[in-house]
């Protein structure tokens, strides 16, 4: 029973890690450096907050996160796949947008620098009788972790198993030889960040509609982690959500050895300790798609 | 050189400038849709930071950090690697600084301060030499792991914190007098009250170095070498590996240095989150200074008032704004760069 709260917690954990994760696979196979992943979540959270807000209603609230996560990952695609200007540079600035934005918004609308006023959250949800699962029932009841779930595998599905996803990955591979086939290099790779900005939105509502509000900042960081993670998970959103797990039951560690005296910064650690070992080759060699990062010029290529 | 060469080379040049005039323009909008006037709001930001004495100086004191981060960052673009772990490694620096000078508070006078500037170079130097170790070693990509090792070395230095805070706060002890940089109104009335130290010019003699190294000797040449065509630096006879970590741990130990202007210049003391996000602005100033040191002093001074304006104009737009604007910048700047860089190749 121990384990599985445990194993419940780490799942509750790993909802926003995976879902931006899972979308970061589809950027980064088209060939585009998702480094933004921080910024999609957090205009995802403070969307869903404005749409709980406006209307009442907590649905209104993911479907304004969707549209703020999309609305997001265009402005990453337009300037890395239209302008085809450095990806990385491109992640950092709409990241501080992001910052900048949602707290601009925050004060305007809640006029209070560091938090909204309290909006519904998701109600939880009886599918399948999961909701009587011991321990997990309540972690599974909740319509965004099967969201979450259903997404991964239809993103590992749609990802290995489409042409859709065969085309994504030939272009983030050889985008002159997938261009050859009449391909369009940069449509496939405008739609990948946009899949990531819709995931990412996501994980943004679900941070929001677990707390009842938008707080300053208050994805602390999770869209880097999301990105080691997909890093670990070797760019496929099933091995993406893997990870999620991993650094979610580390997470969930911190929490159960709070009241031990050891040393949580240690175990916070963890994560980016892990990605820098796999991009080493010292876990499992983590190869990165062979043109990710490049910017697609026809009149070069 | 013919008409169209020199327009080509101008249109490349003024890049940055257009960028900055579209992030003003875009954030206009901003301030409109606060309700208030985006020419009094830019003026007003004019005026408070280069008008009195006192906003000079906190101009210059924001400004100061940026010009380490600032080069630190333009180094490993001209080298061909992107340090995103400059925030860590000035936090880092900032945070060995006021270790050392605590350490050697029983030492002579000259030796707190001279200890804690090394600490502070060192630490950032290592933190930079690690991804260029994965690099040069594994292949591992700079980006991703000096990500991470910003975030390591927020865990690392909240972790050691935790044994050397002084008791129920997040900083450290007062440094002694001998580590202390002094301020600049000690000498100049007018800036009276204003944190500007002379951390300033420890930042404007390194712009000096880093220009006289990047373009006067055999390692600036290596460097710049394996940034612009590794390969070919390759068969030229230089360690490309070795070229990359040496560039890393260069550029992290400049962003360390960074750490002295708060810890040594102002507070006298480490505080937990002193770096506030002055290690990635650092990546707005490379870009806008084109990675050129006097740029980079430039660019520092625009978004050293930048911050400094934030906080005068807060009673009427949110103080964000700046943060924005900053974003707006950046990605303006990379994007209107491929634009002037296309219409100049087809000029030339």
């Amino acid at each position: 029973m121990e384990l599985l709260l445990f194993f419940a917690a780490t799942l509750r954990i790993s909802v926003p890690y995976a879902l931006a994760a899972a979308g970061a696979s589809f950027s980064e196979r088209g060939g585009v450096i998702n480094i933004a992943l921080e910024g999609m979540m957090l205009n995802g959270a403070l969307a869903y907050t404005l749409g709980a807000h406006a209307t009442g209603n907590p649905w209104a609230g993911v479907a304004a996160s969707l549209i703020a996560g999309v609305a997001t990952a265009a402005l990453h695609a337009l300037v890395t796949v239209y302008f085809r200007a450095d990806q990385i540079t491109s992640g950092l600035g709409v990241n501080l947008l992001a910052m900048g934005l949602t707290k601009y918004v925050l004060v305007a609308v809640f006029h209070s620098s560091s938090n909204s006023s309290r909006v519904p959250g998701l109600e939880l949800v009886s599918l399948f009788g999961l909701d009587r699962v011991p321990a997990l029932g309540p972690v599974l009841a909740a319509p965004l972790v099967l969201i979450a779930i259903a997404l991964t595998l239809g993103g590992q599905w749609l990802m290995f198993r489409s042409v859709f996803g065969l085309r994504l990955r030939s272009i983030g591979e050889r985008p002159e030889a997938a261009a050859t086939l009449g391909l369009s290099v940069g449509s496939y790779r405008t739609l990948g960040v946009l899949i990531s900005g819709a995931l990412a939105g996501l994980a943004g509502a679900w941070l929001a509609s677990e707390q009842h509000s938008f707080t300053d900042g208050m994805t602390g960081g999770r869209g880097y982690i999301a990105l080691a993670a997909m890093i670990v998970g070797k760019w496929s959103p099933a091995g993406a959500a893997a990870a999620c797990l991993l650094f979610g039951a580390a997470e969930a560690l911190q929490i159960t050895l709070q009241g031990l005296r050891f040393p949580s910064e240690l175990l916070q650690m963890l994560p980016y300790l892990v990605t820098m070992l796999a991009l080493a080759g010292l876990i499992g060699r983590a190869v990165p798609p062979r043109s990710v990062g490049v910017p697609y010029d026809p009149e070069r290529h | 050189m013919s008409a169209r060469p020199r327009l080509a080379a101008a249109l490349e040049f003024s890049a940055p400038i257009v960028a900055v005039a579209l992030a003003l323009a875009a954030g206009g909008a901003f301030i409109l849709a606060a309700g208030e006037n985006p020419f009094a709001i830019y003026g007003l930001i004019f005026s408070q930071c280069f008008g009195t004495g006192y906003g000079i100086g906190q101009t210059l004191f924001k400004a100061t950090p940026l010009i380490f981060t600032g080069l630190a960052v333009a180094i490993g673009f001209r080298g061909g690697l992107f340090n995103i772990g400059v925030e860590g490694q000035l936090y880092l620096g900032g945070f060995a600084a006021a270790l050392a000078a605590l350490a050697l508070a029983n030492t002579p006078a000259p030796v707190p301060v001279l200890g804690a500037l090394v600490a502070a170079a060192l630490a950032g130097a290592v933190w930079g030499a690690i991804p260029g170790v994965l690099k040069a070693r594994f292949g591992a990509h700079e980006v991703i792991n000096t990500i991470m090792m910003n975030f390591i070395a927020f865990s690392l230095v909240a972790f050691v914190g935790r044994r050397v805070f002084e008791t129920a706060t997040v900083r450290t002890a007062m440094i002694p007098a001998a580590a202390q940089i002094p301020r600049f109104d000690a000498w100049l009335p007018a800036l009276r009250g204003s944190p500007a130290n002379v951390s300033l010019i420890l930042a404007v003699l390194l712009a000096l170095a880093v220009g006289v190294l990047m373009f006067r000797t055999r390692l600036g040449y290596a460097i710049r070498a394996v940034g612009f065509n590794p390969t070919a630096a390759e068969y030229g006879g230089i360690a490309i590996g070795r070229t990359q970590t040496v560039t890393l741990a260069i550029s992290g130990a400049l962003a360390g240095l960074g750490g002295v202007n708060f810890v040594l210049g102002y507070k006298h003391f480490f505080e937990l989150g002193f770096s506030a996000g002055a290690g990635f602005l650092g990546i707005a100033v490379a870009l806008i200074g084109r990675n050129h040191p006097i740029g980079v002093i430039v660019a520092a001074l625009f978004f050293g008032a930048l911050s400094y304006g934030g906080l005068v104009i807060n009673q009427r737009v949110p103080k964000e704004l700046v943060e924005m604007l900053t974003a707006l910048v950046i990605l303006f700047a990379i994007a209107v760069q491929q634009v002037m860089e296309r219409l100049a190749r087809g000029l030339r």
